[in-house]
């Protein structure tokens, strides 16, 4: 048996969190082949076959599935699933939406987030946002699992040479209509891949203020993050949110500023490898998870900062 | 229309979570539990569309353990008509409870199936998916705005890139992000109107759902911890510090 994984693209390119997931997929079986369900995607399928990792790309196109919505992808899933032990995608907001539903139709108990593979049916995953880890079995056949990409390397791109073939696609769901999708363009590193992310917090006050983060991000050419308490303030929007309902990061450098560290918050960034407190309330939460703690008001902070990132002769990027 | 909201009690979400020492699970005695946080979302929308006069009734469901009846009076209190408990005891996954409430939809027939997109104790996020599946009904999952048009709802879901709009034929399931409203709190007067409404209790068993878990929990850990860090003393030894020692800038 193989482990089939579902790829995320946009129709052009890979999204990036697909190669974490090849890389998860490779440590259950070294047998992957990746499955890619949209509308005109000639570039993101050659992207797929040349991933080392991958034995075997299908491809299954029609017009409908442009907007990847998971009432039409399910189906393909299920009839392709036959042949495979595992089916395996991202925990993102693509996966969380698809897998279940593909899942509940092969009467699969589905595994969610995991973090570790321990061996083809035991995982480990984050429960109660990252404050206890459970060690769990699926005694199910055949497993669903999504996989929380920040816990697992992006593949290698380049050098594979996976055979390509198509599958037929499934009827068309017509209950579900996509409208539109807003998407905030930007220059910046994503923030779920970025190597630095500066985050606000309601200390920010205004989304105006969010502008002095801004600086710093380009300074460091680094991600935007929030959290949630800023985005429900309307301070910036919700694609930016870290925490247990929003993005887990992992980056090497996490930059919390004006942020008190509520449960939800850490569950979606104390992983990263370095983290900085600045908040001017000694007493905050965040500073028991930063390196780094500064007690100020960051409308002081922030600017010092900027300007001591400017002294500096030469800035990693 | 009928609006079917199915809520779950989980340990509150201010409360520090502790792991058993045995590594069965964590501590829940003693423990403050209250509605799922999105689940109250849920229940706020239901409510709204039916002060809005588009509905006629809401009913507010749930399944677990005896204390889960709790949590529907909380949900009657703010306004669902009438509550259904279906009683189990232990851990019960996500597959069962969709399994389960498709029965009730059978029997209820909602026009709409409102739940949180996540339950904040197993962090699954999976419940509204699976029963969309069963059912064979649109899914609108991680809303944060529902507009009803022309007989359909418009749905504006929030995804990794941003906002996405899809519109769904009804019947269908809604899945609610923290953000879609403000849930109120009760009134000491509703608190006591809600005692007098009805809770109908169920088994999982009178509805022929097999329950067995298919997911063996081996042990419950805590998480490694972090290092304690150092506080700096203004922004220029915090900038040396992340050039010379974390190196990382």
């Amino acid at each position: 048996m193989a482990v089939l994984l579902i790829a995320e693209h946009n129709n052009k390119e890979l999204r990036p969190f697909t190669l974490n997931s090849v890389t998860a997929a490779s440590q259950i079986d070294s047998e992957v082949h990746a499955l890619i369900i949209g509308y005109n995607f000639e570039e993101a399928k050659k992207a797929l076959a040349a991933l080392p990792l991958v034995k075997k790309v299908i491809c299954v196109e029609a017009a409908y599935y442009e907007n990847f919505i998971a009432e039409n992808f399910a189906p393909v899933i299920v009839k392709l699933a036959e042949k495979y032990s595992h089916i395996i995608c991202s925990a993102n907001t693509f996966g969380k939406n698809l897998m279940p539903r593909v899942a509940a139709l092969l009467d699969i108990s589905q595994i969610s987030d995991i973090t570790k593979v321990i061996s083809t049916d035991t995982f480990i995953r984050p429960i109660y946002a990252g404050n206890a880890l459970a060690t769990v079995k699926s005694k199910d056949n055949k497993k669903c699992i999504t996989i929380r990409p920040t816990s697992f390397d992006p593949c290698e791109t380049s050098g594979g040479t996976a055979s390509i073939e198509t599958y037929e696609s499934s009827k068309e769901f017509t209950s579900t209509k996509f409208i539109k999708r807003e998407q905030v363009k930007s220059d910046r590193p994503e923030l779920g891949t970025a190597r630095i992310v500066v985050s606000g917090g309601r200390g920010m006050q205004s989304g105006d203020n969010f502008k002095l983060i801004t600086a710093i991000a380009d300074k460091l050419n680094a991600a935007i993050g929030a959290s949630r308490a800023a985005v429900d303030a309307g301070y910036i929007s919700n694609d930016h949110q870290v925490g247990q309902t929003g993005k887990v990061v992992v980056p090497d450098l996490y930059i919390a500023v004006g942020i008190s560290g509520a449960i939800q918050h850490l569950a979606g960034m104390k992983e990263s490898k370095v983290i900085v407190a600045i908040n001017k309330d000694g007493e905050a939460p965040i500073f028991s998870v930063a390196d780094y703690g500064l007690e100020a008001d960051l409308f002081d902070a922030l600017p010092k900062f900027l300007e001591e990132l400017n002294k500096l002769n030469t800035i990693q990027k | 229309m009928k609006i079917l909201v199915a809520i779950k009690r989980v340990i509150d979400y201010n409360v520090q979570v502790r792991v058993k020492e045995d590594g069965s699970g964590v501590v829940t005695d003693n423990v403050k539990m209250s509605t799922n946080p999105p689940d109250d979302n849920a229940i706020e929308e239901a409510v709204k569309i039916k002060e809005s006069g588009k509905a006629t009734e809401v009913i507010a469901v749930t399944v677990g353990e005896e204390k889960a009846q709790e949590t529907l009076r909380k949900a009657l209190a703010v306004g669902a008509d009438r509550g259904i408990h279906v009683k189990v005891d232990g851990i019960i996954e996500p597959l069962a409870v969709s399994k389960i409430l498709q029965k009730i939809v059978d029997k209820e027939k909602p026009d709409l199936v409102f739940m949180g997109k996540q339950a904040i104790d197993d962090d699954c996020n999976q419940t509204g998916q699976m029963l969309s599946a069963l059912l064979n009904w649109p899914q609108a999952t991680f809303a944060s705005k529902i507009y009803f048009k022309d007989g359909k709802l418009e749905v504006v879901r929030e995804i990794d890139e941003g906002l996405e709009t899809i519109e769904v034929n009804l019947p269908a399931i809604v899945t609610c992000d923290l953000r879609l409203n403000e849930p109120r709190y009760a009134s000491l007067p509703n608190i006591m109107k809600a005692k007098k409404k009805s809770i109908e209790q169920l088994n999982a068993s009178d509805l022929g759902v097999d329950i067995t878990p298919r997911i063996q929990q081996i042990k419950v850990e805590e998480p490694p911890k972090r290092k304690a860090g150092i506080k700096v003393a203004n922004v220029a030894e915090l900038v040396q510090k992340l050039k010379n020692e974390a190196k990382v800038i």
